[in-house]
C-alpha cells in the first residue's frame, strides 16, 4: 500500500515521545486538540524511560541495597558475598521496570486519543510533516511540537564508535560487568553509571576535565559524595583529559596526563547534545544556534508562529521534569489559555550515593553575581534520623534574602535529598519566608527536620 | 530622508486601536493620500491614509496586533520635499517576545497560582508594587486590585435624594465596581475552547457592563397603533423606490422619538454623576443600532428633529451600509443623545435593551404584526407595534417614562403630525 501521498490533518502534530511530548500532547488531547504523535521507535517514554532516568534509577537502586547489605555488617548483620545474576537483572529492569511503566503510558495514549505513529519526522513547510520509516505518511498540522530530546555528546576528537567504548544508553544496556571500566566525565551521568558498575562488582576509575566533580554545584554539597567516590573508586583523575581511546585484543587502552592504562570497557559519559539536526527545519522558520539549540519563549514558542518546542532541545537544564512542565505550557498556550514556563525552579537531583539535590539560587550563583545572601548550613551529624540510618554524612543549606526572609534557594545532600528537595521547591516557588519554613511542624524524626533546623537558624539572634 | 510615521490622534477617547490590515509592503512606493492601513477602535474601522509620498522602508506592526497612539507604525524613506509627518514618538510599538527579566531582581515573590491569576486577569505582576503577603510576597487580593477590581460600594438609601423643593447641592455620587468571582473549570464537564475577545466584542462587553451595573434601569412597554402609518409606507414603498428611496419604519421611529424628546428633554440628557448635575443636551442626535457580522455598532444620525423623512431616510441608508462594510468613520459613531434598536427584522415579541450610556434612554422595537383589536365594540384587524422604552431612573421616574412613551406612540399613530410638526 502506498502511503506516501496520504495526508493527514490534525490539530497538533508532536514530534518525539519523550516526557515533553507525551506531556503535550495529553494536555492538547485534555483540551479537545486532535493530536498524534510521531516518535522513531513508535513508543511514549523516549529517552528518560527507556535509556535514561528510569533504567539508571533501576539499576542505582540494585546498587544501593547491595551498599546497604553491605553496611549491614557494621550493626552487626551479615549477608555474606553477593551472587549477581545478570540476566535475571537484565529482565527485571526492561519487563518489570520499563516494560511496565511503558504499558501504562501507552494505557494512558489509548485512553485520551492519542494516537502514536511510528517513523523519523521531517518538516516539509510550517504546515506538513513527513514521516519516513515504519509508517510513511504526511502530516497536515495548525500546530507542532518539536520535543525530539538530546542525544549523548561525542568524545570531542576521538573514535568512539569502538565496541568497547560505551555512552550512556549502551551502559544501561548492561552488556556485562566488565572488571576494569574507565568512566570519561565526572557528571550526575558518570557518577551514577560508574556507582552502578561498581557496586555490581567493577573496578571503576573516573577522569574528570575540570578540577571537581559535579562542575557547577556548590562545594559544600559535592563533597560527601566525592568522599564515598573516592571509597568506592578505585581512582579519581581530576584536570585530566583523555587523548587518545584505542582497543587492543583483549581490552582498550586510554591514554590521559601521560599515563596509559588497559581497560575492559570506557564509557563516555561527557554531556549530551540537542536533536535538532535531519528535522527538516530549515523548511520552516526555526533556526536552531549553533549548538543545535532551539530557542523558545515562556509561552515555548519557536520563532515560527505554528512550530512549538519543548525539552532538551531547547536546552539547558535538560531535565524530564522541565520537559513535562514545557509540554502542559506548550498545550495550553496552544488551546489559547493563558499558560506560561514561568516556573521559578527547576530542581535538579544526582541520584548518586549520596543524592545530591539543588534547587534555585545556588550559593556559587550568588557569589558570582554578587548578590547578598544569609546561608543557613544543617549538618546532618546533629539530625536524629541521619544518626539511625548509620549516615551522618548530609547537608541541608537555604539561602536567604536578608532584607525579606525569602527562601532563594535550597541545597540537600545525603541518603533521600532527591525526595527532601520537592519541599525546598515548593518553598521558594511559593516564596515562602525561612519564618514559614521553621513554624511548620516538620515529623519527627526524619531528615525533612533537617529543613525546619536550617531555617530556625536564621530565626535567632545572631 | 527616513521619517517614521506613528499613529496619529484618533479623537476624544480613543488611545489605541488594533492593526486590522496592513495595506502596504516594505519597499513599496506609496503616494500621499493612499492607503497604508486599516485599524480598528473602539468604534470603527478606519483606514490611515499615507501623509507623504515614499518608499517603505519598514513596517513596524502586524495585523492583530494592538498599538497606542504615538506607536511608530511605518518608516518611509521621503522623496517628495514636504513632511506633514507627526514627530516620531519615544513610544515603541509593543513587541511580540518576552522582555527579558533584570538577571539580579528575580522573580516576582508570587506563588504559581497567583501568578496564573495575573495571566488571566491581564496583570504584569513586575509592575504591581508592595506584595502585601509575608516577605512582600504579592498575593491573589494584590493582583486582583491591580486588575481594578474594586469591592462594590453601599448602596445609598433612596431617602437621601433630595426634595424638589431643596436647594441642589451638588456632590459626587459613590463610585461602582464589582469583582466578578473566579469562573469554575469547566474543562472537568468536557473540552473547552478559548477564543480571544475581538476589540470590537471587548468594547462592548465594557460598555454594557458599565451601564448595566452603574445605571438602574427601568423598562415601560407599551403598543402603538401603526395600522395607518403601515398604510402610508406601503402606498409610498414604490413611489419612493422610482426616486432611489428604500421607505422604513426606522425613520418615522426616529422623527417621532426626535420629536417627542423636543417634549420631554430629560430624555435627550446624560446625568454628571460627579456634579450632581443633569446635562441637557439642545441637539438632538439618534443612534441606530445595527448589526454587523463583527458586532453591535451604532451610527448617529444628526440633527433628526430638523431634517425631513425622505433626507432621513437617505441618510440612514448610507450610514447603514458604510457601518456594515466597516467603512464608518469615528464622527459617524460619535455625539448620539438617544438610541433606536428594531430587533422586528429579527423576530420576537419584545426585548429589554441596556441604555447606551452615556445617554438617559433607548427604544426598543419589536416586530409588528396584524393582531384582532377590539374597537368601538368590534373586533378589527389593527397593525401593532410593541415597543419597550428603558431608562434612567436615575433621572426620570415611570411616571416620566410612561408619558414620553406615550408621546412617542401619538406620534405613531397619527402620522400626519410627522410631517407637520418641525
Amino acid at each position: 500500500m502506498v502511503m506516501g501521498d496520504l495526508v493527514r490533518e490534525v490539530d497538533v502534530a508532536v514530534v518525539g515521545g519523550g516526557p515533553g511530548g507525551y506531556s503535550a500532547a495529553f494536555r492538547c488531547a485534555e483540551l479537545g486538540l486532535e493530536t498524534l504523535v510521531v516518535d522513531a521507535g513508535r513508543r511514549l517514554g523516549g529517552v528518560c524511560l527507556w535509556e535514561g532516568c528510569i533504567p539508571s534509577k533501576a539499576l542505582l537502586h540494585v546498587g544501593a541495597v547491595l551498599g546497604e547489605a553491605e553496611r549491614a555488617k557494621e550493626f552487626g548483620v551479615d549477608f555474606g558475598e553477593p551472587r549477581i545474576a545478570l540476566d535475571a537483572l537484565r529482565t527485571w529492569k526492561t519487563e518489570r521496570v520499563v516494560g511496565k511503566l511503558a504499558r501504562g503510558l501507552a494505557a494512558v495514549a489509548k485512553s485520551k486519543g492519542v494516537e502514536v505513529v511510528g517513523g523519523h519526522g521531517v518538516f516539509e513547510d510550517s504546515r506538513v510533516l513527513r514521516v519516513e520509516g515504519d509508517e510513511p505518511q504526511k502530516i497536515r498540522f495548525k500546530h507542532a511540537v518539536v520535543a525530539t530530546g538530546s542525544t549523548p555528546s561525542p568524545l570531542p576528537g576521538l573514535d568512539t564508535a569502538q565496541d568497547r567504548v560505551m555512552d550512556s544508553t549502551a551502559a544501561l544496556e548492561l552488556p556485562d560487568v566488565p572488571e576494569r571500566l574507565l568512566v570519561v566525565g565526572g557528571g550526575y551521568i558518570g557518577l551514577e553509571l560508574g556507582q552502578v558498575y561498581a557496586a555490581l562488582g567493577s573496578k571503576v576509575m573516573l577522569v574528570e576535565m575540570t578540577d571537581g566533580l559535579l562542575p557547577g554545584v556548590d562545594r559544600d554539597l559535592v563533597q560527601p559524595l566525592a568522599r564515598q567516590c573516592e571509597r568506592r573508586f578505585v581512582k579519581i583523575w581530576l584536570d585530566t583529559k583523555v587523548t587518545s581511546l584505542r582497543e587492543t585484543g583483549s581490552g582498550i587502552e586510554a591514554r590521559f596526563g601521560g599515563d596509559t592504562v588497559g581497560f575492559d570497557r570506557v564509557l563516555v559519559a561527557v554531556g549530551r547534545r540537542p536533536a535538532s539536526a535531519d528535522l527538516g527545519l530549515e523548511t520552516t522558520r526555526v533556526r536552531p544556534d549553533a549548538r543545535g539549540v532551539i530557542a523558545v519563549d515562556a509561552l515555548c514558542r519557536t520563532a515560527d508562529p505554528r512550530i512549538w518546542a519543548v525539552g532538551d532541545v531547547t536546552g539547558e537544564p535538560m531535565l524530564a521534569h522541565r520537559a513535562m512542565r514545557q509540554g502542559k505550557v506548550a498545550a495550553e498556550a496552544i488551546a489559547g489559555r493563558p499558560a506560561a514556563f514561568d516556573n521559578v525552579v527547576v530542581p535538579a537531583v544526582v541520584f548518586t550515593d549520596p543524592e545530591v539535590a539543588w534547587c534555585g539560587l545556588t550559593e556559587s550563583a550568588a557569589t558570582r553575581e554578587g548578590r547578598p545572601v544569609r546561608l543557613a548550613k544543617f549538618p546532618w551529624a546533629a539530625s536524629g534520623r541521619a544518626a539511625t540510618l548509620g549516615r551522618s554524612d548530609g547537608l541541608t543549606k537555604l539561602m536567604v534574602d536578608p532584607d525579606t526572609g525569602r527562601v532563594l534557594g535550597v541545597g540537600i545532600v545525603g541518603p533521600g535529598a532527591g525526595e527532601l528537595i520537592a519541599e525546598g521547591a515548593v518553598a521558594v516557588e511559593t516564596a515562602l519566608t525561612v519564618e514559614d519554613l521553621a513554624l511548620t511542624i516538620h515529623t519527627h524524626p526524619t531528615l525533612s527536620e533537617t529543613l525546619m533546623e536550617a531555617a530556625e537558624m536564621l530565626l535567632r539572634p545572631a | 530622508m527616513a521619517r517614521a510615521f506613528v499613529l496619529p490622534d484618533l479623537g476624544e477617547g480613543l488611545t489605541e486601536a488594533e492593526i486590522v490590515k496592513v495595506l502596504v509592503q516594505e519597499g513599496d512606493l506609496v503616494q500621499e493620500d493612499a492607503p497604508l492601513l486599516e485599524v480598528e477602535t473602539d468604534k470603527a474601522t478606519v483606514e490611515i491614509p499615507s501623509p507623504l509620498t515614499g518608499r517603505v522602508t519598514q513596517i513596524h506592526v502586524q495585523p492583530g496586533q494592538t498599538v497606542k497612539v504615538g506607536a511608530v507604525l511605518v518608516t518611509f524613506d521621503e522623496e517628495g520635499g514636504r513632511s506633514p509627518l507627526p514627530a516620531p514618538s519615544p513610544t515603541r510599538a509593543p513587541s511580540s517576545s518576552t522582555p527579558p527579566t533584570p538577571s539580579h531582581v528575580g522573580p516576582v515573590a508570587a506563588t504559581p497560582a497567583t501568578r496564573r491569576l495575573a495571566r488571566e486577569l491581564g496583570v504584569d505582576l513586575r509592575t504591581v508594587r508592595g506584595g502585601t503577603g509575608p516577605g512582600g510576597r504579592v498575593t491573589d487580593d494584590d493582583v486582583r486590585a491591580a486588575a481594578g477590581g474594586r469591592q462594590p460600594a453601599p448602596s445609598q438609601p433612596a431617602a437621601e435624594r433630595p426634595a424638589p423643593a431643596a436647594p441642589a447641592v451638588a456632590k459626587p455620587l459613590a463610585p461602582v465596581g464589582i469583582t466578578p468571582p473566579a469562573l469554575p473549570k469547566f474543562e472537568q464537564w468536557g473540552p473547552v475552547e478559548r477564543q480571544p475577545l475581538s476589540h470590537l466584542r471587548r468594547t462592548i462587553a465594557e460598555r454594557m457592563t458599565l451601564s448595566a451595573t452603574l445605571v438602574p434601569h427601568v423598562t415601560h412597554f407599551d403598543r402603538a397603533d401603526i395600522t395607518e402609518l403601515d398604510a402610508i409606507i406601503r402606498r409610498n414603498v414604490e413611489p419612493a423606490r422610482q426616486r432611489g428611496l428604500t421607505l422604513t419604519l426606522t425613520s418615522f421611529l426616529l422623527k417621532a422619538a426626535a420629536l417627542a424628546l423636543l417634549e420631554h428633554p430629560q430624555f435627550n440628557a446624560s446625568l454628571d454623576p460627579a456634579a450632581g448635575e443633569l446635562v441637557l443636551k439642545r441637539y438632538y442626535h439618534l443612534g441606530v443600532a445595527v448589526a454587523t457580522d463583527r458586532g453591535l455598532i451604532v451610527p448617529v444620525i444628526r440633527d433628526v428633529d430638523r431634517k425631513a423623512l425622505p433626507e432621513l431616510q437617505r441618510e440612514l441608508a448610507a450610514l447603514a451600509q458604510r457601518v456594515r462594510e466597516g467603512k464608518a468613520t469615528l464622527e459617524d459613531l460619535r455625539g448620539g443623545t438617544f438610541t433606536l434598536t428594531n430587533i422586528g427584522a429579527l423576530g420576537g415579541t419584545g426585548a429589554v435593551p441596556i441604555i447606551n450610556y452615556p445617554e438617559v434612554a433607548i427604544l426598543g422595537v419589536a416586530r409588528a404584526r396584524e393582531e384582532p383589536v377590539v374597537l368601538e365594540g368590534r373586533i378589527v384587524p389593527r397593525v401593532l407595534l410593541p415597543l419597550s422604552l428603558t431608562f434612567d431612573h436615575r433621572v426620570a421616574d415611570g411616571a416620566d417614562g410612561a408619558r414620553f412613551a406615550t408621546a412617542i406612540v401619538r406620534r405613531l399613530e397619527r402620522p400626519e403630525q410627522l410631517l407637520l410638526e418641525w
